[in-house]
């Protein structure tokens, strides 16, 4: 594949490692991978709990710098932190001593936008993700699927080239994800920035993505596979899933993902030990 | 056995049972004083009814059974509580502006902070009354040298607190304010201070009733007007009813300072979740 600007993130030959607290030996989280994602191009990566798969989108994010390898945000090569992403994270994010429109607009009010155009802005990201009436509500009085949508909204009213998501939606139950992963597809495939989503749910990976990378057990993670995912657009989630061509796709990708997640669970028996 | 089902004591009746416990407790104070001995040790509840109402009320009070000697109207109490509230007030403030200042530059700044460490402790751990005397030399007898006492009080407890608060943001919402696009300035104005405030309005009940108690000590320890001033001087003639006075009106204003602290609370923080509070969507 060609370097470029036609690619819109690529970490190259990604290794990070942690110095143990009090001198022990270092962890390496993640070894010498290399991950592509072309503008407009939606992949998940999927892989066994605890195997680095945030530690991947920090990088991406520049929130961690790698031990060694480079990353580069449309060609250029990053320095500080990745001011064409986006970031959606896993926990709770919002800041709660502000409503849902004071949270959503807090993005254009770092970039100097007047009050009043940030607020007439934010007010409609919010109706786009259907939280129209609940502007003034603060954090603690929505619901969990309430906040990631508020969330959802703060994050893409800053219009991001790229949008890396970790595990947004692990923390809802079904009905509401699914709910929420066709609206983050519609929402994609209106303005097609470049996602980066991390989940450690097939299912969702393959329902949403073009591509899927499958990640080795930690430590030392890296990429096992990629599958082209060329199930047609617009997708359902909830119906995509019953498709024949899913369901291969899925067995192919669960082949190569059941060992690895076998082997995390080893080493997490064996860290517990 | 039908009498006492209806009085036993329930959610309804909560107050009037409240009511009645004082009510017998001053009816026993008021008994024991009728022994003049123990009356000159513990005042006499009537009497020290009395004082308040001449400190407060404008109306003289004729003789009369309660008060064989009448009462005087003079009203003068409202110079020396109004001495006390400015220095609780003045304390509170600069205490609290101090403490959120240093709480801030610390809690942002570990090296700092790791430096300054065990003095911090130690002012902390200091019985910190005993620097009266010292503040009495360096700002004299007037209301500074009670407001600096009591800045020490509150001080610390906001201090802590906003320390605290400032380590403990939660580093996703400090990473998502970041890749938000959040500059230096911006964290401050719109993460670090806004958890520090809540921080300190946590503090705040306890704050603003160890203003009062540096206030009222300062004044106890030395001064020309205030009501721990009142209470000195009736201490020097032996006269414990207008002690009890001090002591009742302290109380009162005591309890008014934590209600109002209470109002503001329940308006500025109305973003934080109460118990009980089922308002979820």
């Amino acid at each position: 594949m060609a370097t470029g600007a036609s690619h819109a993130l690529e970490l190259l030959g990604i290794t990070c490692t942690f110095a143990a607290p009090g001198g022990g030996p270092s962890y390496t989280a993640v070894a010498d991978t290399t991950l592509r994602v072309a503008a407009g191009e939606f992949v998940s990566v999927v892989g066994p709990t605890g195997c680095g798969k945030s530690t991947l989108l920090n990088v991406g994010a520049g929130l961690l710098v790698p031990s060694a390898g480079e990353v580069r945000v449309f060609g250029e090569p990053l320095r500080g932190l990745n001011r064409r992403a986006g970031y959606m994270f896993q926990t709770e994010a919002l800041l709660p001593w502000r409503s849902a429109l004071d949270n959503v607009m807090l993005g254009l009010q770092y970039r100097g936008l007047p009050d009043a155009q940030a607020r007439a802005q934010a007010q409609d990201w919010l109706a786009r993700v259907g939280l129209a009436g609940f502007g003034d509500r603060y954090p603690h009085q929505l619901s969990g699927g309430m906040r990631k949508r508020t969330a959802l909204a703060q994050t893409l009213a800053l219009d991001p080239d790229i949008i890396l998501m970790d595990e947004p939606f692990s923390a809802l139950d079904i009905q509401t994800r699914q709910l929420m992963e066709d609206e983050v597809l519609e929402l994609w495939a209106a303005r097609k920035k470049a996602v980066l989503f991390i989940t450690h749910d097939l299912d969702e990976a393959i329902a949403m993505s073009d591509r899927v990378v499958v990640l080795s057990a930690g430590p030392a993670t890296r990429p096992m596979g990629e599958f082209g995912i060329d199930l047609a657009r617009p997708r359902n989630v909830a119906e995509v899933r019953s498709t024949p061509r899913f369901i291969e796709l899925h067995t192919q990708i669960w082949d190569v993902l059941r060992e690895e997640v076998l082997k995390g669970y080893q080493q997490q028996l064996k860290k517990a030990a | 056995m039908r009498f006492w089902l209806r009085f036993k004591p329930h959610a309804g009746n909560l107050r009037l049972w409240q009511l009645g416990v004082l009510l017998v407790f001053l009816g026993l104070w008021q008994l024991a004083s009728r022994d003049v001995q123990l009356a000159f040790f513990l005042g006499e509840p009537v009497k020290v009814a009395g004082r308040v109402w001449s400190w407060f009320l404008p109306w003289p009070v004729a003789p009369n059974l309660l008060f064989p000697d009448g009462l005087s109207g003079n009203a003068d109490i409202y110079r020396h509580l109004g001495t006390t509230l400015l220095e609780t007030f003045l304390a509170f403030g600069i205490g609290t502006v101090l403490g959120l200042a240093c709480g801030l530059w610390l809690a942002l700044s570990p090296l700092t902070s790791a430096i300054l460490d065990p003095y911090i402790k130690a002012a902390n751990a200091m019985p910190r009354v005993i620097l009266a005397p010292i503040f009495a030399m360096w700002f004299g007898l007037g209301i500074w040298s009670k407001v600096a006492l009591a800045v020490t009080l509150v001080f610390f407890i906001v201090f802590f607190n906003v320390y605290q608060g400032v380590r403990e943001v939660s580093p996703v919402v400090l990473s998502n304010a970041r890749m938000l696009g959040a500059n230096q300035r911006q964290l401050l104005r719109t993460v670090y201070l806004p958890s520090a405030t809540a921080w300190v309005f946590s503090s705040l009940h306890t704050s603003v009733g160890l203003a009062f108690v540096g206030a009222v000590v300062g004044e106890y320890l030395g001064s020309a007007r205030g009501v721990g001033y009142l209470i000195l001087q009736a201490e020097g003639t032996f006269d414990v009813n207008t002690v009890f006075a001090g002591i009742v009106v302290l109380t009162t204003f005591a309890l008014l300072l934590d209600g109002l602290v209470g109002r503001i609370e329940r308006r500025l923080m109305k973003w934080q979740p109460r118990q009980g509070e089922t308002e979820k969507l």
